[in-house]
């Protein structure tokens, strides 16, 4: 066993984890950073293609509360406006301060250059040329997380859950992927950055540690999520011919930048059916995309992969080249020349809007408990704009930071063992399982499989009363079993070990999805109900979920919080 | 799309750094364009969960976690194309081998192991 201590412990090295930790080290703590994966390597940030919205105002006027209009007008009426118009006001300093640190923000005329994205009533939507926003974030991030001198970062721990003395935040448990040896770390405060949750679909567009694991670890320290219903899918994923090396939410910034078109497999363009705009015109909001998608799919008009056709055949090779330079290269280099052909593109799990519930400091109904990214529930309501989610990383990384930081400074560390104990034991009990293993030895990849189906066809971007109720059923099965599974007999780099643990958090946050979606007998923004076809204004309200005693997830209903008076 | 993929095989060098490691073979289903990672990932599915492997980012070449030895070659796995002849995966043969695939390339400053032999804790 390995025992460490720190002000603050910031789980899950993506863009708002290392943001945390820079914030809390110059607020004056020492920090731990700890990811299962490599430190700003892993998480969504890395793979974020291009936008990035805040109001800068360098090429035409803007204001973050134009911003925050458009948030809150693309969230159907749930944004937690306090938390939205954090995002929006603070993004600006963010996006400035990464300037400061040369991260490299596109620039025309030497003003930061924004383009226009569906939903946002101004160009304001910054990035990295050419498709390189999240390496250049996440470089940019490293190298300022290394920096800091009070931070220590730890690549290769996994963090299996928050120990919670009295009701607080202590620390927690984890273990050391190498060797397969358990960790504790205590801790004044600990922030959640460890993302949300696209593997539980099998279409998504995420890394594979985005796996619930955040929302999970908050539920089981007693603190409440919110909106869970809510994942977004990306309208345009890439579906067809096999594409490697390239992020499937890549056609985005193609459609920034040079609009396309959208046809289905009768050669016709349809959005205008669902309430969008068609003709080379990128303004319509990802949930009525999603929502036409699947439409044209299930009336018979899909392409044989199951998708739509994008097409920028009417384009020149010079618009293109100029536009994408380089990535039309590696587009041929995957035989795709986009003079000649169209792509095949469908909804992919891309994002939660849904998350752990914090005030304007992100601090969670635990003392000593903080959350940040997008593990957050709250900023986006409904629905996400386009541009949103790399801000709120930063924006709610710097505030956990410093918020965890102010909190823990100076705090006496009161590490109990005891509150540890049970976790640690339950750790021990799996490495030790693993002798008597004599299961199936794919039985933890084959339950991983089932769930991503299970979400993607049932909990999905077009759901029924009939079909969310027979997952919920398959889901609180699983979770019995799992409690059965072994993992496999290896002390190093125990994968499985890791699956088991990624499956117990994955499961547990499906069951909160599933249930949230149940509860909402409407259609809004991202959560489409067959069954329910309209908007219900007498279901203007956020869904709250925490765990029971007895291990139950229970739901509430919230009001809509106003904006901060 | 062809209604009955063929198989190709595809060869795992496996063990860890104590015991002298060993070739294991899966039949694959191939379809066109599929990455040796696509590989890795149907086989950790469907044959045996417990190949230990990096990756994060699922294709992307973004996480830069990936890096195997492709037929002795030094490639990521998410942009090495499968051969429809099958290929032989290894660990990096440069870095020092923690299991199967998986070697250790997490900088010193960030490995729990190097910290606390630091502090004289290890």
């Amino acid at each position: 066993m390995i025992h460490l201590e720190t002000h603050v412990l910031v789980v899950g090295a993506g863009g708002a984890g290392m943001y945390a930790a820079i914030a809390a080290a110059r607020n004056g703590a020492d920090v731990i950073l700890a990811d299962k994966s490599m430190i700003g390597r892993g998480g969504a940030t890395i793979m974020a293609q291009m936008t990035t919205a805040a109001a800068l105002g360098e090429e035409e006027p803007d204001s973050w509360e134009k911003h925050l209009d458009d948030t809150l007008d693309a969230g159907r009426g749930l944004c937690n406006e306090e938390l939205s118009a954090i995002l929006c006001e603070e993004a600006i300093d963010r996006i400035r301060e990464m300037d400061d640190w040369k991260v490299g923000w596109a620039r025309k005329d030497g003003k930061i250059t924004g383009v226009m994205a569906p939903g946002h009533s101004v160009p304001r939507c910054v990035y990295v040329d050419f498709l390189n926003t999240g390496p250049a974030v996440a470089k940019c991030l490293r190298t300022q997380v290394a920096r800091a001198d009070s931070a220590l970062r730890i690549s290769g721990v996994a963090i299996n859950d928050v120990v919670v003395d009295d009701g607080v935040a202590i620390g927690a448990v984890g273990w050391n992927l190498e060797d397969e040896t358990p960790v504790t770390i205590a801790a004044n405060a600990v922030v959640l950055a460890a993302g949300g949750l696209t593997r539980l679909y099998a279409r998504n567009s995420a890394s594979i540690n985005m796996n619930g694991d955040a929302y999970a670890m908050a539920l089981r320290a007693g603190a409440e999520l919110m909106d869970m219903e809510f994942p977004q899918f990306f309208p345009i994923g890439h579906l067809a011919p096999r594409l490697v090396g390239m992020d499937p939410i890549m056609w985005d910034p193609f459609r920034y930048k040079l609009g396309g078109r959208l046809f289905n497999a009768d050669g016709e363009e349809f959005l205008h059916r669902y309430g969008g705009e068609d003709a080379d015109k990128y303004t319509t909001t990802r949930d009525i995309i999603s929502y036409g998608i699947t439409k044209e799919n299930e009336a018979g008009r899909a392409t044989d992969n199951g998708g739509v056709y994008l097409s920028f055949r009417h384009l020149s090779e010079k618009v293109l080249r100029d536009a994408f330079g380089p990535v039309i290269d590696k587009l041929a280099n995957n035989g795709i020349d986009l003079m000649e052909r169209d792509v095949e593109v469908s909804p992919i799990a891309h994002y939660h809007m849904g998350g752990i519930r914090v005030n304007g400091s992100m601090e969670t109904c635990v003392p000593g408990l903080y959350a940040a990214g997008e593990a957050v529930g709250g900023a986006n309501g409904a629905n996400r704009l386009s541009g949103n989610a790399i801000p709120e990383a930063f924006v709610f990384g710097e505030r956990a930071g410093r918020f965890a930081a102010e909190y823990a400074r100076g705090r006496n560390r009161s590490w109990v063992a005891d509150a540890a104990v049970g976790h640690v034991d339950q750790l021990n009990a799996m490495i030790g399982r693993q002798t008597d293993a004599n299961g199936e030895k794919a039985a933890l990849g084959g339950m991983w499989a089932e769930l991503q189906r299970l979400m993607w066809e049932k909990v999905g971007v077009l759901r029924t009363g009939d079909k969310l109720t027979s997952a919920l059923t398959r889901i609180r099965d699983m979770r019995t079993e799992l409690e059965s599974v072994a993992p496999a007999d290896d002390n190093e780099f125990n994968l499985t070990l890791q699956d088991w643990y990624d499956l117990r958090s994955a499961l547990l946050t499906a069951e909160s999805v599933t249930l949230a979606a149940i509860n909402r007998t409407e259609s809004r923004g991202a959560h489409q109900r067959e069954d329910f076809e309209q908007t219900d204004p007498g279901q203007t309200y956020n869904q709250r979920l925490r765990l029971d005693d007895d291990g139950s997830i229970v739901s509430d209903y919230l009001s809509v919080a106003g904006g901060a008076q | 799309m062809s209604s009955h993929p063929k198989n190709v095989p595809i060869t795992i060098l496996r063990g860890v750094p104590e015991e002298e490691t060993y070739e294991e073979t899966f039949d694959v289903p191939y379809r066109e364009g599929m990455s040796v990672l696509d590989a890795v990932v149907w086989i950790r599915t469907n044959v045996d969960s417990s190949i230990a492997f990096r990756y994060s980012c699922v294709n992307a070449n973004a996480c830069k976690e990936c890096m195997v030895a492709v037929d002795g070659k030094t490639e990521y796995a998410c942009t090495a194309r499968l051969s429809s002849d099958g290929n032989t995966v290894g660990p990096l043969t440069n870095k020092v081998l923690i299991r199967d695939l998986v070697t250790d390339i997490v900088p010193p400053k960030e490995n729990l192991r190097t910290i606390l032999a630091e502090r004289g804790e290890g």
